[in-house]
């Protein structure tokens, strides 16, 4: 039913848009006459493609990386996280996220450069930003895209005061949210490979 | 008219061959009966069985890999039907003429593609795997796996058609400062991941066909992002949307994933590249060696890094290793098929593969790894595989 309508909505959006740049190019090729900026409708090498509109990109572009540039409007408390929890995410992630039988999510600290290392959110997540940005893309697994912003800054605060990162008071907004500091922040390191046998010959420079 | 015919001729075909059946071990007879009638779209013999293998960790199957049955592939292609499978919210189902690209972010002219554009671009055809870095993932700990397809079935091999990246990015004009690219799939999970644009510049597509059709839904139809020797996660499968940014965007799969944790407790980010691997597909594991005599052992070699230059094969357990031959066309980034004659003298013997690249480097033993990386790094484990050939004939896994 929802994939339905959406796609009856993408149609007509398309129809609505190719009406736009149809008129735009027009308008386009009266500026460029005048020597204004120009949007161009197609690709300038082979003409391919139309411009999106800016509304049309800001309705795809929801990654959200770790400056929190692109984090929609809203706010969401620990309180009102706890309750999104329960109905969105304990059947696989258990009461405490800890149970399963998907992964736990808490829990792990100091584990990590021992025999049996348990990454979670707390103990291996380097961005809070990155929680927010799975949970709005990808959760729950079998309904994402069912949760609003609200309860999406919300859910993702009450997992953060789960592992103790932030107070039951804090609040998870655009602002907020990209100035949590993750505790294993500083735990990654870029890949040194090849890192086993001979040096390669490629690189053979001398030094390292 | 032909129907009564035929059956007719299906009747006197069922008795001669019950005649056949009462006379023991006796030749087949010459044919002499209809086969089946051509059909729309083919498919494999009833008497071929191969099938892909679902992981042994799989609770959930839309989220879950499955395993090519390398044993039973032959060459350098696996067949579609074959290739390896790595869904994070299952299949989805994509109308080509609904879908589209969208290329934006740091660009001087954001774009929408619709798939027939896409496909009026000049394209080009390359031969190359795609592997899942946790691959052969279960050398770290162990747990010996029963079969080559248990230990190393998430690699595959196909022809792609596509579109380069570089030619889209030259149509949309990069901005200066850009370094990474974010790509987006149109998967429920919307799978995303940054590729560095230097990846992206030079060897990457956008992929609409796979061994000469339309690429398989499992493998990400109606567009796949292709990264040659990259790890196979980051080759975005259903791809809607590429960003052109300044950094990468420290996605979910790039951090609590993908990630590879070393004994120190420090992790290791962005390992694209899937380093030099090899293994002996026969004989393998679970396989019976009829007897003593000749038998030819088998087996494919890669490198994310270029092209494979030498394979060496050891019978005695890696004391001796001597070089196998490698079967043309050996391409970069490519399988590339090695064969060696070999006598079994019908003593146990262990049998295993070390592959050499282009760029000199050396496929290493477990202990070589384990001492660099510890146990802990789940991905990229590319170590020599080993196969035991027990005097019965029975091969198992085994360790060197």
């Amino acid at each position: 039913m929802r994939s339905s309508r959406s796609a009856t909505k993408t149609q007509r959006h398309e129809e609505h848009v190719g009406l736009v740049s149809c008129l735009r190019a027009v308008v386009a090729v009266s500026i460029l006459a005048g020597g204004a900026f120009v949007v161009e409708a197609q690709s300038p090498h082979f003409k391919v493609g139309r411009t999106p509109t800016a509304d049309e990109i800001k309705a795809w572009d929801i990654a959200v990386g770790p400056d929190g540039r692109e984090l929609p409007p809203g706010r969401g408390t620990v309180a009102r996280g706890k309750v999104v929890y329960v109905e969105q995410c304990a059947r696989c992630h258990g009461a405490t996220a800890v149970e399963g039988p998907e992964m736990p999510l808490v829990g792990g600290k100091g584990s990590l450069n021992t025999a049996k290392p348990l990454k979670t959110i707390g103990s291996y997540w380097p961005y809070a930003t990155t929680l927010f940005d799975y949970i709005n893309r990808a959760m729950p697994f079998d309904r994402p895209t069912v949760m609003s912003a609200d309860d999406v800054y919300a859910v993702t605060g009450f997992l953060l005061n789960l592992n103790g990162i932030i107070a039951d008071q804090d609040v998870m907004d655009a602002k907020t949210l990209p100035a949590v500091r993750m505790p294993n922040r500083g735990g990654f390191v870029p890949d040194p490979r090849p890192d086993v046998g001979p040096p390669p010959k490629a690189k053979a420079k001398g030094g390292a | 008219m032909i129907r009564p015919r035929r059956a007719f001729l299906q009747l006197l075909a069922l008795g001669s061959g019950a005649l056949a059946a009462c006379r023991a071990k006796a030749p087949a007879p010459l044919p002499s009966f209809l086969g089946a009638p051509i059909s729309p779209y083919g498919e494999r013999s009833p008497f071929v069985h191969a099938v892909r293998q679902a992981s042994d960790r799989t609770r959930t199957p839309e989220q879950a890999s499955s395993l090519t049955p390398l044993a039973d592939t032959y060459g350098i292609i696996t067949p579609s039907s074959l290739h390896f499978e790595r869904h994070h919210s299952g299949v989805p189902k994509i109308d080509p003429a609904q879908h589209r690209l969208m290329i934006h972010g740091m660009v001087e002219r954001p774009l929408v593609l619709t798939m027939e554009e896409l496909q009026r671009l000049p394209s080009q055809s390359r031969i190359h795997f795609v592997e899942c870095s946790g691959n052969s993932g279960n050398g770290w700990a162990p747990t010996p796996r029963s079969t080559v397809q248990g230990t190393h079935g998430l690699t595959s091999c196909s022809e792609w058609t596509g579109v380069k990246l570089s030619l889209l990015l030259d149509e949309v004009g990069v901005q200066p400062g850009a370094s990474w690219i974010l790509a987006e799939g149109a998967d429920p999970a919307k799978m995303t991941r940054s590729v560095p644009l230097a990846k992206a510049l030079d060897d990457a597509m956008v992929v609409y066909a796979q061994n000469g059709e339309p690429i398989r839904p499992e493998q990400g139809f109606p567009i796949r992002l292709f990264l040659p020797g990259f790890e196979g996660n980051a080759n975005i499968k259903w791809l809607r949307r590429l960003k052109v940014v300044d950094k990468p965007y420290e996605t979910r799969e790039e951090t609590s994933k993908y990630t590879d944790l070393m004994a120190d407790g420090s992790a290791r980010q962005f390992t694209l590249m899937m380093d030099a691997k090899s293994v002996v597909t026969h004989p393998s594991g679970g396989q019976r060696l009829s007897g003593p005599g000749f038998h030819e052992i088998a087996g494919i070699a890669w490198t994310g890094r270029g092209r494979v230059t030498r394979v060496e094969v050891s019978i005695d357990g890696g004391k001796t290793w001597q070089d196998a031959s490698l079967q043309e066309p050996v391409l970069p980034r490519a399988h590339t098929r090695f064969r060696l004659p070999w006598e079994w003298d019908g003593a146990e013997t262990v049998v295993a593969s070390r592959v050499t690249d282009e760029t000199g480097y050396v496929q290493p033993s477990r202990e070589a790894l384990v001492a660099v990386r510890g146990l802990n790094s789940n991905y990229h484990n590319n170590m020599i595989q080993a196969w035991k050939v027990k005097a019965d004939g029975t091969v198992e896994y085994a360790v060197i």
